[in-house]
């Protein structure tokens, strides 16, 4: 699971990205590299970019300089497959966003039959294993206003996985939930990055960034201005706006 | 007190009413017809023009700009003006078989075209509501933008509009009566006929109040409704 050192190109590589909106530049000339099989956390505080860069990862957002590369592939060019390349890229949102008038089933299922053509039966039963290994196959047939955020929240991650992406980008997907609910869903991103999914978080968790991340990037107004192994961002950053940033966090109880 | 006894015998002889009856109901299922089939048509019809008015980006610009013309001209004009256009400009244009439709027919186009104007915004709020959020997550997934619109959007906004389509569908079912301008024997047209003919009204009545009978359930089914959605909503909440 470590990051560089074998010589292939990484799995993906931003270059030197820039974003505004409207007169507000929102991403500064961020690069970021992440090795297959690779973890790595972004953290800041609200508005500095990291939502931003993932959905710029999943073409949601428009790129206006630099480029992104997934798996050989480059998402900046005029003439791409987005529809192609999204398939290939799972996102799961801080507000879940299930289909409330789908079945968490009917959820799971639907871009697997949808985008990709699998029949039916094969659809379904796949979504009842990957139900069941997030623990609600019980829940199959429920909508998901039936369900507690974290259990939601699951099914979303269920969802994305549904599509067998290569590369998972999760926004924050803890920071609507109760506190007692997070655990549940950090086991199953923990779970998945144990498997040797490469994966994007940008999280406020940041004794889980630590324990997964095998890089941590601090992004501060749209520019990563620090990164490095968890240990080090953490035990010893060297800018100050990162130790500031993370006195704060830890003073609001967010490390343990 | 005779001038009202005058009046109210003009309207409410139970006789009169009860001879009314069967000529009135025989142009009522006229109505019943037209407003029937001008339904159905209305809800596919308005629901392609909304989807056109929100159709992305500077190429489908044109086809948002015909989407929105349409809704201003229909939505604009007296809908017995749009009868006028229809029933006697479409059979003088010599337009082949379009030209050769019944009066009923054009009724339920002069209703389709008209309706079609005011239930595709109707729709569009419905489509407008639906949080962006759902539509990323639907395109994030790598369903395509028709993919996302028919199986996450077009869903969530029908749901939500349910109530205040049924709600144009009772002004669709009244504006029935307006087509007899054009020939249509309809409930109304006869109820007319009939007062002429027996000098006094209780035949209007009887119009009156199969088409309250019709709107009645209907308003009710409405409210139904509207209550189990904010039931759902308030058990949402907790």
């Amino acid at each position: 699971m470590s990051a560089d050192g074998n010589g292939a190109a990484p799995f993906v590589d931003v270059d030197s990205v820039c974003k505004w909106f409207g007169e507000l530049q929102v991403l500064d000339h961020v690069s970021v590299q992440v090795p297959e099989h690779g973890v790595i956390c972004l953290i800041g505080a609200s508005g500095s970019g990291k939502s931003t860069l993932l959905r710029c990862i999943n073409m949601l957002e428009r790129v206006e300089e630099g480029a992104i590369t997934v798996d050989g592939q480059c998402l900046t060019k005029d003439k791409v497959d987005v529809n192609a390349v999204r398939k290939k890229i799972g996102i799961v949102f801080q507000a879940y966003n299930l289909f409330p008038h789908m079945t968490v089933l009917q959820n799971v299922m639907l871009a697997p039959r949808k985008a990709r053509g699998v029949p039916r039966t094969e659809a379904e039963w796949a979504a009842r294993t990957l139900l069941s290994r997030i623990g609600l196959e019980e829940k199959a047939d429920e909508f998901p206003d039936r369900l507690s955020g974290g259990q939601q929240q699951r099914v979303a991650i269920a969802r994305a996985l549904a599509m067998e992406p290569k590369l998972m980008l999760l926004d924050e997907i803890t920071s609507a939930l109760d506190p007692q609910l997070v655990s549940e869903v950090l086991a199953l991103v923990r779970e998945l990055a144990d498997s040797g999914m490469t994966m994007i978080l940008a999280t406020h968790e940041m004794a889980f960034a630590r324990e997964v991340a095998d890089k941590v990037c601090f992004l501060d107004g749209g520019r990563i201005l620090e990164e490095g192994p968890p240990e080090q961002i953490f035990s010893d950053p060297r800018e100050p706006r990162t130790r500031e940033f993370l006195s704060r966090v830890l003073a609001g109880g967010r490390m343990h | 007190m005779n001038a009202l006894h005058h009046v109210l015998h003009a309207f409410f002889n139970l006789h009169s009413f009860t001879l009314a009856m069967p000529d009135v109901w025989a142009g009522f299922q006229l109505n019943l017809k037209m407003m029937a089939i001008a339904e159905v048509l209305v809800l596919v019809l308005a629901l392609a023009i909304a989807i056109v008015r929100g159709l992305p980006g500077p190429g489908a610009r044109p086809l948002r700009a015909l989407a929105i013309a349409y809704t201003d001209f229909f939505r604009g004009t007296p809908i017995i003006i749009v009868a006028y256009f229809i029933g006697f400009g479409l059979p003088g244009l010599q337009l082949g078989f379009i030209s050769k439709q019944s009066f009923v027919t054009y009724g339920i186009i002069t209703l389709t075209l008209v309706y079609s104007a005011y239930v595709t915004e109707v729709y569009r709020a419905g489509i407008e509501s639906v949080h962006p959020s759902q539509r990323a997550a639907a395109r994030s997934l790598g369903l395509s933008y028709w993919q996302a619109m028919r199986y996450v959007v077009i869903p969530q906004a029908v749901r939500r509009v349910i109530p205040p389509l049924l709600n144009d569908f009772v002004g669709l079912q009244k504006d029935t009566a307006i087509v007899s301008v054009i020939g249509v024997t309809e409930a109304a047209s006869l109820a007319q006929q009939f007062s002429n003919n027996n000098g006094d009204f209780p035949s209007l009545l009887v119009a009156a109040v199969f088409f309250i009978l019709l709107t009645i359930p209907l308003a009710r089914f409405t409210d139904y409704l509207v209550a189990q959605r904010e039931r759902r909503e308030r058990a949402q909440a907790f």
